[in-house]
């Protein structure tokens, strides 16, 4: 049975109440009028800073493209940019922790309906993953909410507004329209977390269990449920990433977000199995369980690039304007995350994990891991960012605020259920297999 | 010297060869070679043969095959003949290079799996037509073949595989290594 430590459980508080300062300090800071936001933008180009005199160049170039648009309509855009700020910055984060419980949500349920008999020794670091799932949904839910009743304007389609001026959005409004958008989300959510309590229930009911029937039951749910997942989670990244750009469109985008969300998870399963290794729990498991969990994570990190990849070439070799716009903003705006990212998420892991050996070290398993879980919160922030703020990003208070606040959030959740009951799945009919599960 | 006669105790099943080879090496006897119809798992762990080296050769193989797909698309597409690809006409191999990712993962991939290939058979030494050097045919069907080299302990030896469940035991003369 692991005890959740004083110490533990007040550094994941410290977190929530820093971030949470700090994500204040965000919001409390927003330009409130257009003058302000100009002033805003205009004192930080007053350093010495190299992108701000790009920017300002690009603003200039802007403004004498654009005769026809007034200066005030320039200053409003800059002004709705730098009130999404911390909307985004809280939106980044609550996202790529709700996805990592989904991601190990997901592999989880690929273990039950494989049947595997290498993992039932550390399914109840999964499961206790996956209990972040319900209220860190319900976080972006609520973001979700309040984008729908206006309080910011991440998803531009949802000002009838703009849809009026915008010929390609009013043709997506059967799809695109906050009630459908809402009630989506609640069976999205609905649907996963329902899976997730069943199968936690059958699980825990299997320890005492004298038959195997617990099992069965959580086999059957496990294969519906990935039916019903790659399907939402498809969906989902459609609603809730996609359309915050709703003119641009890529057909694999469900799978490029399933992949970030996949290795994910696997990584923060391999961390803290790691962490209660190390904390003196988790007897049973043994280098070869953390071998194979680097082998998932070297190999998803390769598949994500893979379709990252396929998603750019496409749109960079056809060149079509309306597709190629979103990898301009990319590359212009966001030179370092965009390839910092490919560093953090595809060479690094590459290089480090390749040898079979390393695999089994805990050191490396551990460096790598932090990388690439950075490296997919800025895939979330490369994916979100451009459409919301446009140029004026910045990791800045707001940004790191959002983090810390969600990691201690999550941490916090995910620990209180660890340790809610015996860390080993003692009655699963695998769990033999996998205490003997030598590579 | 060593003699050329040699013990061949045949096995038919994998996981009493497995224990077999453990407690004969546990006696200090010296396994020449074991033949198996398919790969057993851990029998080189077992037998302590050496790791392979075969994975760091793969890496450099695959880098070899990197490099020559970059100097080759460099010369087909930007040098010798320099192409519009994408109606992008910039004639830069870094400009275009997203076009030629493909071709430096399938190049990587073909060096890496052909030279390693090549460099398992130049190793183990095996060529077209080469005379197998299988003792016994039942090898290639279901059964597990091990080669012991002998002294004077041939009755000691006996006794101990048949222990082991050895199904059948025999010495043989062995033609000399160097022909």
């Amino acid at each position: 049975m692991y005890t959740f430590t004083n110490k533990l459980r007040n550094f994941s508080i410290i977190l929530m109440v820093v971030g949470f300062l700090g994500l204040s300090h965000g919001f409390l800071t927003v330009p409130e009028t257009v003058e302000e936001a100009i002033s805003m933008v205009a004192d930080a180009h007053h350093g010495d800073h190299k992108t701000g005199t790009q920017h300002q160049g690009h603003h200039e170039a802007a403004l004498a493209n654009n005769e026809e648009h007034s200066e005030d309509h320039h200053g409003e855009h800059l002004l709705h940019q730098l009130q999404n700020k911390p909307w985004a910055a809280l939106y980044v984060a609550a996202f790529f922790f709700m996805m990592i419980a989904l991601g190990t949500l997901a592999f989880y349920a690929i273990n039950r309906a494989a049947q595997a008999g290498w993992s039932p020794a550390i399914f109840r670091v999964m499961e206790g993953i996956t209990a972040y799932l319900l209220p860190g949904a319900l976080v972006v839910f609520v973001i979700l909410a309040l984008s729908g009743m206006h309080f910011n304007h991440l998803f531009i389609w949802m000002d009838p507004d703009v849809v009026s001026h915008d010929k390609l959005i009013q043709g997506k409004v059967s799809f695109l329209n906050v009630p459908g958008f809402l009630i989506r989300a609640l069976i999205y959510i609905g649907g996963w977390t329902s899976y997730r309590y069943f199968s936690r229930k059958f699980s825990l009911a299997q320890d005492q269990a004298a038959d195997v029937s617990n099992h069965k039951k959580n086999f059957r749910i496990s294969a519906a449920f990935l039916v019903f997942f790659i399907v939402t989670e498809s969906m989902m990244s459609w609603d809730w990433i996609m359309s915050i750009d709703p003119h641009w469109f890529s057909t694999l985008f469900g799978w490029y977000v399933f992949s970030s969300m996949f290795v994910s998870g696997v990584t923060t399963i391999a961390l803290i199995t790691i962490y209660l290794k190390f904390m003196g729990y988790l007897e049973k498991v043994n280098d070869s369980h953390i071998h194979d969990l680097g082998k998932f994570m070297f190999g998803i990190s390769i598949f994500w690039t893979y379709l990252w990849f396929s998603q750019f070439m496409l749109i960079w070799y056809s060149n079509i304007p309306e597709e190629v716009t979103y990898f301009i903003t990319r590359i212009e705006d966001y030179n370092l995350p965009f390839f910092g990212m490919l560093f953090m998420n595809f060479i690094f892991p590459l290089l480090i994990l390749m040898n079979s050996d390393y695999k089994r070290i805990n050191y490396f398993i551990v460096m790598a891991g932090i990388v690439i879980l950075l490296g997919h919160y800025i895939d979330v922030f490369n994916m979100i960012m451009p459409s919301a703020v446009g140029d004026q990003w910045f990791i800045g208070i707001a940004e790191i605020g959002g983090f810390l606040f969600f990691f201690g959030l999550f941490i916090f959740v995910v620990f209180k259920e660890i340790s809610k009951v015996p860390i080993h799945a003692a009655g699963d009919p695998f769990i033999g297999e996998s205490e003997r599960f030598h590579y | 010297m060593s003699s050329n006669r040699v013990i061949h105790a045949l096995y038919d099943d994998d996981d009493k060869l497995l224990s077999a080879v453990k407690s004969i090496r546990e006696k200090k006897h010296h396994i020449e070679e074991v033949y198996t119809p398919f790969p057993v798992h851990g029998l080189d762990k077992a037998m302590g043969l050496e790791e392979t080296r075969i994975s760091i050769m793969a890496f450099i193989y695959g880098c070899i095959g990197f490099l020559v797909s970059i100097l080759m698309m460099n010369y087909i597409m930007i040098e010798d003949w320099p192409q519009n690809i994408g109606g992008k006409p910039s004639f830069s191999y870094l400009e275009n290079m997203p076009a030629f990712v493909p071709i430096m993962f399938e190049m990587t991939v073909f060096f890496a799996a052909h030279l390693m290939v090549i460099t398992f058979y130049l190793r183990s030494r095996l060529w077209p037509f080469k005379e197998a050097e299988n003792p016994n045919p039942l090898t290639t069907d279901d059964k597990f073949l091990i080669e012991i080299e002998f002294h004077d302990n041939e009755k000691e030896l006996n006794v101990l595989l048949k222990e082991t469940g050895a199904i059948d035991v025999k010495t043989i003369e062995k033609k000399g290594d160097d022909e």
